[in-house]
């Protein structure tokens, strides 16, 4: 048996905060975020990017990146796209949704770039 | 020309057997799985539960004649052979519209479940399935919000949620009680749950309860930036204690509260349900009893009745079992009543134990609840069965870390999001569960410790309750 930890989170420490769906496990790589892309193309649902100041993360309404990307299907024009909404916004954590018409929900929602947050 | 009038006992198939009846689509259909007393024909039987859960008594009577029966009574239309079993049979039985109440799923159950179960003729008898007509979902109120509108308020997509039962059952003062609450939260679970039997005991009294574990989940919020909810426990002893506990509730800002169905009623149940959807409240399910009604194979009712008129009598959330885990429960049985909380349109599927078409029209969906013994090696399974559209809650499985309830909880979310990464790559989780699980805990000590613990843990008992399938 190891040997017991605390947990490490704190009120006063803002890279305490969570951000949803994978916020828990490690930044994914590019090969990573394009199958999370292809997973979003495959299912029919239509990206969309959305980004918030950090401070404003709790917010139900994050600023969109233009319209969502109906009936996009190429990873790579998506993953452009997050590059230029990341470019145009320094300091802004970046989302990518995909939006469920159907269910009339977000099939997929994950934070795609993480701004560091300054202590 | 009218008919005339002769007293005394007739045979039941004369008046409710009637092979060539077509059902219509305004007709309610209930299949039962009857054991008939020896000597009683397969006809007579069925004929004899269509007959007393509808119109009819022992004997003739002549206010028979005052009304249109032919208009008003059931009809056994068919029955077939239950594979593996020669003793019962299927009784397939069509209830006009006109019989029932519209809106009160009471009404329906108290004919279709209630004197017959007791009559003399059938030795036993289980109510299989029933298929609600159209226009009876159309006048009942569902649940409050349904799925999609849960995950807009709590802003979660795209995974299933966790949840966790908080542990010991009875007995913890309140302020431990909110401890445990928050440490749960602040690991990374979305909710955790009172108990079924925490009402308003003496050793922690409810309003005492609601306040602490309140305070936890604002800060659990705070500290994480997710949102994060309680499953604060109304059910009481009457209906006014009830609404004095909801009602408080509200006025503290929690975003869910849960009741027990079976044991509070369902009449109970529905105003609640009407309630949160009037406050904005969502609403937990929990069903103590079921096991009394739905486990004999071959007496009572099934779960996926239970579950279905659930969705009619409103819910956000409903145990439905866990296939894995501690408790009972068939894997196709399960995922056949989990299509019937959350699907639009379910075909009769008998390989599922589903036995009738089910249309619930623009009904919102119930979020099917897996909870009872399970723990993170259960997860890759528990993702595969369930997707997304569930709530899992892992009691023991969270609390019983060896480093406490924020590890646990944090090991069980880890577990999920590389479940459910793994799963949307296109891997298959149920074949490669232990690699997904060890690679994500190589950034995870709380999932590593985990897995540790609980590696030899398994519940491997046969099922009670079983599809019937033929085993010669």
């Amino acid at each position: 048996m190891s040997e017991m930890q605390d947990y490490k989170s704190r009120l006063s420490d803002p890279n305490s905060r969570k951000l949803g769906t994978f916020s828990y496990l490690p930044q994914m790589d590019s090969d990573q975020l394009r199958k999370q892309i292809q997973y979003i193309v495959n299912n029919g649902w239509n990206p969309a990017i959305e980004h918030t100041e950090p401070k404003q993360a709790t917010s139900n309404f994050w600023y969109m990146w233009k319209l969502p990307m109906f009936g996009e299907t190429d990873v790579d024009r998506i993953l452009g796209e997050i590059e230029l909404c990341k470019k145009a916004n320094p300091g802004n954590h970046v989302r990518l949704i995909g939006y469920d018409n159907i269910k009339q929900s977000q099939g997929a929602n994950m934070v795609v770039y993480r701004a560091p947050i300054e202590v | 020309m009218g008919k005339t009038y002769q007293a005394g006992v007739k045979e039941y198939r004369e008046t409710y057997w009637d092979p060539n009846y077509t059902p219509k689509d305004s007709d309610f259909l209930a299949c039962f799985k009857v054991v008939p007393q020896p000597g009683v024909p397969r006809e007579e039987a069925a004929a004899a539960v269509c007959a007393e859960s509808s119109t009819a008594t022992w004997t003739t009577v002549w206010t028979d004649l005052l009304t249109d029966l032919d208009y008003y009574k059931g009809r056994a239309y068919a029955i077939e052979d239950v594979p593996g079993d020669d003793e019962a049979f299927y009784a397939f039985i069509a209830y006009p519209m006109g019989l029932f109440e519209e809106g009160s799923v009471v009404n329906v159950f108290t004919s279709l479940v209630g004197n017959v179960f007791g009559f003399k003729a059938v030795r036993t008898l289980r109510l299989e399935d029933v298929r609600f007509p159209l226009w009876f979902v159309t006048t009942c109120d569902g649940p409050p919000h349904g799925i999609q509108v849960e995950r807009d308020k709590l802003d979660k997509y795209g995974r299933p949620l966790l949840g966790c039962t908080i542990k010991p059952k009875l007995g913890l003062s309140a302020k431990n009680y909110g401890r445990a609450v928050y440490e749960c939260l602040r690991g990374g679970l979305d909710f955790t749950k009172d108990d079924e039997n925490v009402n308003s005991q003496p050793f922690m009294r409810w309003r005492d309860r609601f306040l602490f574990c309140q305070e936890a989940i604002e800060k659990a919020e705070a500290e994480t930036g997710e949102r994060k909810g309680h499953y604060l426990n109304v059910t009481a002893g009457n209906m006014e204690e009830i609404y004095k506990r909801a009602e408080f509730a509200k006025e503290i800002g929690t975003p869910i509260i849960m009741s027990d169905y079976l044991t509070i009623g369902w009449a109970a149940h529905s105003s609640l349900s009407r309630w949160c959807r009037d406050n904005g409240m969502l609403l937990h399910v929990h069903r103590a009893m079921h096991g009394v009604i739905d486990r004999n194979p071959k007496h009572g009712i099934n779960f996926r009745v239970l579950a279905k008129l659930l969705r009619l009598l409103g819910g956000d959330h409903l145990h439905s079992g866990t296939v894995v885990g501690k408790l009972e429960g068939d894997r196709a049985a399960t995922l056949g009543w989990v299509d019937l909380m959350r699907e639009r349109y379910v075909k009769e599927d008998r390989s599922r134990g589903i036995f009738f078409d089910q249309d619930w029209g623009q009904m919102p969906a119930v979020m099917p609840v897996a909870s009872g013994g399970i723990h993170v090696w259960h997860m890759p399974a528990l993702v595969s069965i369930f997707g997304d559209d569930a709530v899992l809650q892992f009691g023991g499985g969270t609390i019983g870390h060896p480093w406490g309830n924020a590890a646990g909880a944090a090991a069980n979310r880890v577990a999920l999001e590389a479940c459910v990464q793994a799963r949307n790559e296109g891997r298959n989780l149920e074949r490669e569960g232990k690699d997904i699980l060890t690679n994500a805990a190589k950034s995870s000590p709380e999932l590593k410790m985990a897995m540790e613990t609980w590696k030899e843990i398994k519940f491997e008992f046969d099922t009670v309750d079983k599809l019937d399938v033929a085993h010669k």
